[in-house]
């Protein structure tokens, strides 16, 4: 479908707000929670956060959520059964406020869900969403989306792209089908005016050339720069649980006796444990080792077997980082020659 | 700061130490850890008030540790970090130099654990005023209000480690959360998977955290974790008179017992 | 409607309270029958993460007891074990878990009497506490945590 050009005025978001949420739709948004910004479910636009630049987490877990619950089993006399999810109970949801590059993660994690075996509930749940963005007029140190073949108005993985121009009024894009219902059923958009995007966003200079990056990267895998750039990661999983395109995950049963639930949770290659083996040999023992991992799934795996850059750029990790590993200062230093 | 400098050039050039950990400027709001080994590398370093970050957890990293001998710059938190460590028997003495810096910026150099045990004894590092003020707060109120209060805190956590990582005194290789036989504590970052895990947590250091307060900063859903052991740190030294990392012979509150001790509630 | 009758764990050292327990028996002394005994060698080896571990399986009440002070079949285990419980009632407190609902007490092998009091005692207290709605409901958050994700 072609990308349409409409108009929203600032007084109509709640209008659109509202004939979401009169579907019955789950409308998840930004919202200060203490000294963070964070997504949480919303019942009224009021409660959504003004003023921010990004959320804490990314969105991912609208389709990954943290736990999931895969199917439930009983052991019996008989034997294990098994009972199934029901998709259906997934509820429609609705990212309401997110940025271009939350939605610019979901191809890479669908490009790892569906990887010659289309994850189910990924799936179901990926469809059962609807994404409308706000272009970023405003970035900061850690954003590097240009770098990384985004951009702060990019229209991909969204429904719906709203940039907020002056005279309190946003132009739309409605980039999909989905976006297109919803527009239709709000009544909310007006007839497209000529507002040039280019000069509603934030200025995000490119960086690195991120073709450098996943060349550079291939060629070192010896090198002693990972040692170098991991020696004060200190092994948490906080950048990949915040990052959008993160998809590691730990599979774990949860009994209550004689029955329970198998649950796929989050996990990050950057705990020690990740790659331990049963007979107790763990292919990657060091930090180096874990973090050159990170930059090499990103930069050389992804690029190299599925043809997506496994980074938005948004620099969640950063900002999250205990130690302040800022991972945009690593990729231009590996982007240099000789590494 | 430049004597900080040139004292790093020295040690490192006269091979007293193998790494001088300390402080360079971050990209944010605070200072980063900074692994000097060569010369040049040295120009990098700082110290100032963005320096906050207790480095003791580094003495631990066996990445760190395999490096040879160390220097650290220490704050009075890192040096009781790292007298619990030394209680501990994870380092011996001269193995690690401390490099304390004085408010005036005068650096002192800890060689040894008498050094940095005497200077302890001259400084202040329990609870602020503040800290304390918001313990007393938590304590006034109802148990039902202080369970949802911390339920609801604990809901934010996605159980990434990033405080027990960034803690000095939590160097367990196999963590109790990484223990499948029994599974003690459930992996999923569930209401329940993440009370029991603060709670076990601050159990394990109980007697042992020293406040540096490194857990809630690191925290990327800004957790108050610090809350719960500081209201252990504060009835520790009123039940038990003891205080963490005061001395490298230090035997831990809960690793001892007194055939005195008091409580009230036990029939 | 019938009265609520709580679940009591309690955890019990083998040489003191777990032989109580037997004299309450062999003395025909009725008591309470709402309580689970868990038998340990010494309350010294009571972990604090098995308390949790009782009201995350459904216990409404939980009773620690073992050799009074002094008299520990293992000479010491039991002063460990006071410190223990000294730090970690503390610490749940303060995180709001109820402490009313645990009771400790020093129960001797001689004591059978003693030891159906302790009994009877603490389930009249938690039944006048009621069910542990809140953390029954915390525990079985695990298996429905589908809805919980954006709150």
């Amino acid at each position: 479908m072609e990308t349409e050009k409409r108009t929203l005025k600032k007084s109509s978001l709640e209008k659109l707000f509202n004939s979401l949420k009169g579907e019955g739709k789950k409308i998840i948004a930004p919202v200060k929670k203490g000294s963070i910004i964070d997504f949480c479910e919303v019942s009224t636009i009021q409660e959504m956060a003004e003023d921010y630049l990004l959320t804490v987490q990314s969105a991912k877990s609208a389709a990954f959520p943290k736990i999931e619950k895969l199917f439930d089993y009983v052991i019996s006399q008989e034997g294990v059964s098994t009972k199934d999810r029901n998709l259906d109970s997934i509820p429609e949801m609705v990212l309401f406020g997110v940025r271009p590059c939350d939605a610019f993660g979901f191809d890479s994690l669908s490009a790892i869900f569906n990887w010659e075996t289309k994850d189910t509930i990924y799936s179901k749940r990926l469809e059962k969403l609807s994404i409308i963005s706000f272009s970023c007029n405003k970035a900061d140190a850690y954003c590097f989306c240009t770098s990384v073949n985004g951009s702060p108005g990019s229209i991909a993985g969204s429904d719906i792209l709203l940039t907020y121009a002056e005279n309190d009024e946003f132009l739309a894009e409605i980039i999909t089908e989905k976006g297109k219902i919803i527009a239709e059923k709000s009544d909310a958009f007006e007839a497209s005016k000529d507002i040039d995007k280019s000069k509603l966003l934030a200025d995000v200079p490119v960086l690195f050339d991120v073709k450098k990056v996943v060349k550079n990267a291939t060629a070192s895998f010896d090198s002693e720069i990972w040692v170098e750039q991991s020696l004060r990661c200190i092994g948490c999983g906080s950048c990949a649980f915040v990052c959008p395109t993160c998809a590691c995950f730990d599979i774990q049963d949860e009994s209550n006796g004689k029955q329970g639930s198998r649950l796929r949770l989050w996990d990050s290659c950057g705990f020690s444990l990740f790659t331990i083996h049963t007979s107790g040999h763990n292919p990657r023992e060091v930090q180096s080792a874990r973090w050159r991992q990170r930059i090499m799934h990103k930069f050389s795996y992804m690029p190299d077997r599925l043809d997506v850059i496994g980074c938005v750029g948004c620099g969640r990790c950063s900002r999250a980082c205990p130690v302040d590993m800022n991972i945009k200062e690593h990729l231009i230093q590996i982007a240099k020659d000789k590494i | 700061m430049n004597e900080l400098i040139a004292k790093a050039k020295y040690l490192l050039s006269s091979k007293t130490v193998d790494v001088v950990i300390g402080y360079g400027k971050g990209s944010g709001k605070y200072a980063r850890a900074e692994f000097i080994r060569k010369l040049d590398d040295a120009d990098k370093m700082i110290y100032n008030e963005t320096c906050i970050q207790n480095l003791a957890t580094y003495v631990q990293k066996h990445e760190v540790k395999h490096l040879g001998k160390i220097a650290i710059v220490a704050n009075n938190y890192t040096l009781r970090s790292l007298l619990v460590l030394a209680s501990e028997f994870q380092f011996t003495e001269g193995q690690v130099l401390a490099l304390y810096i004085t408010p005036e910026n005068k650096i002192v150099e800890m060689p040894d654990f008498k050094s940095i045990e005497d200077h302890l004894a001259t400084v202040d590092t329990g609870l602020k005023p503040d800290e304390k003020e918001i313990v007393d707060r938590i304590e006034k109120m109802t148990v039902a209000e202080r369970w949802d209060f911390w339920q609801k805190e604990f809901a934010k956590c996605f159980k990434c480690f990033a405080c027990r990582s960034s803690c000095p005194l939590c160097y367990c290789t196999k963590c109790m959360t990484e223990s499948n036989q029994p599974q003690w504590i459930p992996v999923a970052a569930s209401d329940l998977g993440n009370m029991e895990w603060h709670i076990m947590r601050a159990m394990h250091l109980a007697g042992r955290c020293v406040n540096c307060g490194d857990c809630a900063r690191a925290c990327p859903m800004d957790i108050p974790l610090n809350l719960l052991t500081y209201n252990l740190i504060e009835g520790i030294e009123k039940d038990f008179g003891a205080k963490a990392g005061m001395k490298a012979t230090d035997i831990s509150t809960l690793s001892t017992f007194k055939p005195d001790d008091k409580e009230n509630f036990i029939k | 409607m019938a009265e609520f009758e709580p679940k009591i764990v309690a955890f019990v050292c083998n040489w003191c309270t777990y032989a109580g327990a037997d004299l309450t028996g062999t003395s025909r002394i009725k008591y309470a029958a709402n309580v689970k005994i868990i038998r340990f060698p010494c309350t010294g080896r009571i972990d604090f993460m098995l308390l949790l571990k009782a009201f995350a399986n459904g216990a409404d009440g939980i009773i620690v007891s073992g050799c009074h002070p002094n008299d520990c079949h293992y000479t010491y285990g039991n002063f460990h074990a006071r410190r223990r419980w000294m730090i970690f009632r503390k610490l749940i407190d303060f995180a709001g878990i109820d402490i009313n609902r645990i009771s400790f007490n020093w129960v001797s092998a001689a004591e059978g009497a003693r030891w159906a009091e302790v009994v009877n005692t603490t389930v009249e207290t938690v039944r006048k506490l009621g069910p542990y709605e809140n953390y029954k409901q915390v525990a079985l958050s695990i298996y429905d945590q589908e809805d919980k994700t954006h709150e």
